[in-house]
């Protein structure tokens, strides 16, 4: 039991020495004279996954509690049979990318996560239907973008436009003075360039055979392709801002 | 075997494997081991596997074929009176055993009951193994009688949980669902068991519980990690462990301990951590935090190198970011990649096992650090800023009096487990520990109602020889108090102290502190008479108002063999001190309500 039985003693608190250094608000010791909040940046992350029920939501769930900002989430079959590949982009803090990898690579049904770094190829695909009074113009455009007319009728033309976001946007300015009726867009995707897995340590499938076979570093030209992997036939884009 | 007469004549191969079968069963039977004929009695033999003595559950319609295989099993299953309450034991048991606790329940309801409870766990990193029944495969999606998306409504609380397709993988998906739990950093799974999968033949034998593919946990760290982190360590003049509670999970308290004694480094534990070090050592510094001790909260201002093990920088730890541990660079230890700088940044990662990598260290450290004045000055501070109280014979009883009257009377390795509140403080502050998994309490989550069914499941897996005490406040007991019921009908021998102060104390202390002492919905004008309701429950209960009713009555109800509450009327004016105001520098923590 207490001997002196008197509460709780000592200086207060503003008696009490206090240390000059700080943190900022990820955590990071910095100079307290100098503000250093680190800036957004946007990340293109690739992870495999397994392709199960549900997959989909744990990682539409985990970004949405954690509050990671995404731009866009595509995902579709990989070269293994039930395995699904996801392309990301998150814009976050560096920190923040770093705990979006990190949590995603917690996930179960999640093989491997990567950032796609050092310009990696990525295209997007879109779908836009224009008005078709001007069919002629329409045309012109398409081609100046290697676009390629899908459909066109009385009244609308429908184009598809493959390419980079930039390439996209300008093509998309083009096409405004048609009038744009309807857009559907797939959201970027990507692979890294080179000989670079674009998950670590990723292999693409040996000759009919399923994920765990040993494959020797990426060596092989395994021509099977997407193809083969027809139970990850789920294919979805999502844009949010 | 009267389905093996149903099969058809021609599954001549079919009928000779189910022989077999069953001849290995019959076998197997002698050893208790459940035989296997269907998707229940294969969930029930995958727990018996990996080892699983005792359930908690709440029976209803869609488990009911899980409940039925558990009649011919050596199970123990105990009957909740609510799935909260299931869910809380199963956690509480986990912790004290060091495995996952098993929580059963029905769909729908029963399900979403079990939520508060895994979410809990989920919180705290407890192992635990939650089995919910789920309508008939045919009818998910429809809307059909008591279902509920369990999966979905648990992903986000679940380390992983899995919707049950076929009889013929259920035993091995619940045998990973089991050995996912506990791996690494633990965290509850959950299974759902549609009624149908349950009831469906198979006679596949789950083997013992394995890890999924791809999910083993890291061990030692990188070696260039632990190279880095030991120049730190040495060249560190304050260095400071902090234990969180997964150095408990880790079973590392020991080596925890002895890695602190070689390099003279002091030590301050999480609340979730306390017990990992023993709080009568002249090292320790018992918990830091918003209600920690004064000078744990100076040592972790002032370090220059700050050892955190198994903590994830809680913000009830760490106050205000930009004043957390200001001047220290960061070791922190950890199997959980994504907890390496999601609060705090750390300076020198070490990813692994905490007492793989604390002897890593031990190996690596060519001295030990300087620290022979800062240890002088945290024992200053401990003088500084004792722990005290003061008694006033004539007043309403203070709650720290009737913790440490507790204290006294019982061992070291007594278990005491608590609600969410000021009681919950007031009992880990004056409580003395000095044992692992004897302090259990739901410390992320702040479940009020958590006591009463933790004390229950921390029972059944406590040593025979092991008291258990629970802490509880009034409102928080209340939450919970038809789980008396259980106890009484199992006559545990358990023992509630319910520091009654007619108010959801910890909300009128905020309210009397930030909002200028408005007592909006905190205020109980009246409150249920404890013990004469224990009485009504079967249990033994008491009243204590005096002083001197506090000793023989503490004695009465632990030498009580079965369950008994003492109903304490504490000074309902009573406030938990030291406070760090939420988001506040630690090294500000008040010492009354004036400091704040």
């Amino acid at each position: 039991m207490t001997e002196n039985q008197q509460g709780l003693q000592g200086p207060r608190p503003e008696e009490r020495p206090h240390p000059d250094g700080r943190r900022n608000s990820q955590g990071i010791r910095i100079d307290p004279e100098v503000e250093a909040e680190p800036d957004s940046r946007t990340a293109m992350i690739s992870a495999l996954v397994e392709h199960e029920p549900g997959v989909l939501a744990r990682i539409a769930g985990l970004f949405s509690r954690r509050q990671f900002n995404i731009e866009s989430l595509t995902v579709g079959p990989t070269t293994v049979e039930g395995n699904a590949r996801l392309t990301l982009i998150v814009e976050e803090p560096e920190p923040g990318i770093d705990q979006a990898k990190k949590q995603l690579a917690k996930l179960k049904p999640v093989i491997s996560v990567g950032e796609l770094e050092n310009r990696p190829i990525r295209s997007e695909l879109v779908l836009l239907k224009v008005n078709g009074d001007e069919p002629d113009k329409v045309q012109a455009v398409t081609e100046m973008y290697d676009g390629e007319t899908l459909d066109a009728g009385p009244e609308t033309i429908t184009v598809q436009l493959t390419g980079e976001y930039d390439e996209i946007e300008d093509a998309l300015d083009a096409y405004r003075q048609f009038g744009i009726i309807e857009i559907a867009r797939t959201g970027p995707t990507a692979l890294a360039r080179g000989e670079t897995p674009t998950t670590p340590g990723e292999k693409p499938a040996a000759e009919a055979t399923a994920v765990g076979v040993e494959t020797d570093g990426g060596t092989e030209t395994d021509g099977s392709g997407a193809g083969d992997a027809t139970d990850a036939s789920e294919s979805q884009a999502e844009t949010t801002n | 075997m009267s389905e093996t007469a149903k099969s058809p004549p021609d599954a001549e191969e079919e009928s000779t494997a189910e022989e077999t079968t069953a001849d290995d069963a019959a076998s197997e039977a002698d050893d208790g081991a459940t035989p296997v004929t269907d998707g229940s009695t294969a969930i029930v033999r995958a727990l018996e596997n990996g080892g699983v003595e005792h359930a908690f559950g709440v029976q209803g319609g869609a488990i009911m074929p899980v409940y039925d295989a558990l009649w011919d099993s050596d199970i123990e299953h105990i009957t909740m009176a609510h799935e909260q309450g299931a869910a809380h034991a199963a956690d509480a048991y986990g912790v004290v055993a060091n495995e996952p606790g098993i929580a059963l329940a029905t769909s729908g309801p029963g399900a979403t009951n079990l939520v508060t409870g895994i979410a809990d766990a989920n919180m705290d990193s407890d192992a635990m193994l939650a089995l919910t029944g789920q309508v008939p495969s045919d009818m998910v999606g429809s809307d059909a009688f008591q279902e509920t998306d369990t999966t979905g409504v648990t992903m986000p609380i679940t380390k992983h949980n899995w919707f049950a397709s076929s009889a013929d993988t259920i035993g091995d998906t619940v045998g990973e669902a089991f050995a996912l739990s506990e791996s690494g950093r633990p965290g509850p799974t959950l299974v759902d068991l549609p009624k149908d999968v349950s009831f469906e033949e198979t006679d596949n034998q789950p083997g013992e519980p394995e890890l999924p593919a791809g999910q083993e946990p890291p061990t030692t760290a990188d070696e260039e990690d632990i190279d880095a982190a030991a120049r730190a360590i040495e060249r560190a003049e304050k260095p400071l462990l902090l234990l969180g509670g997964g150095v408990i999970k880790a079973e590392a308290s020991d080596t925890a301990r002895e890695f602190a004694r070689e390099h003279g480094i002091p030590v301050v534990t999480t609340m979730p951590g306390i017990g990992s070090y023993p709080e009568d050592d002249e090292l320790c510094l018992s918990w830091a935090g918003m209600h920690g001790t004064g000078y744990a909260n100076m040592a972790i201002t002032h370090t220059d190198c700050l050892i955190g093990v198994g903590t994830r920088f809680d913000d009830r730890l760490t106050g205000g970011i930009d004043t957390f541990a200001p001047e220290a660079e960061v070791v922190h230890i950890d199997i959980d990649p994504a907890e390496i700088s999601k609060n705090i940044h750390a300076d020198y990662p070490c990813i692994g096992d905490a007492g793989t990598v604390l002897d890593q260290l031990t190996e690596e450290m060519d001295r030990e650090p300087d620290a022979r004045e800062w240890r002088e000055q945290c024992a200053t501070w401990k003088e500084e800023y004792p722990m005290d109280y003061s008694v006033d014979k004539d007043a309403p009883l203070r709650p720290e009096f009737i913790v440490e009257a507790f204290d006294e009377a019982t061992d070291d390795n007594t278990i005491v487990t608590s609600g969410v509140g000021q009681h919950q403080m007031w009992a880990s502050q004056y409580w003395e520990f000095t044992e692992p998994r004897t302090w259990v309490s739901s410390h992320g989550l702040g479940t009020m109602g958590y006591g009463l069914p933790a004390t229950i499941g921390a029972r059944f897996a406590a040593d025979d020889d092991q008291d258990v005490v629970c802490f509880d406040g009034d409102g928080s007991f209340l939450m919970t108090i038809q789980e008396l019921s259980v106890a009484v009908r199992e006559n545990l021998d358990i023992t509630v102290a319910v520091l009654n102060n007619e108010y959801v104390g910890m909300v009128r202390q905020w309210q009397d502190a930030f909002f200028e002492g408005r007592h909006m919905a905190s205020e109980y004008n009246w409150m249920p008479e404890f013990d004469k309701l224990a009485e009504a429950f079967g249990a033994k209960g008491w009243r204590v108002n005096d002083y001197d009713e506090v000793a023989d009555t503490v004695e009465a109800a632990l030498d009580y063999d079965g369950p008994s509450v003492i109903d304490f009327h504490i000074d309902p004016d009573a406030n938990v001190y030291p406070m760090v105001a939420s988001g506040a520098p630690n090294g500000k923590f008040a010492l009354s309500e004036d400091q704040l």
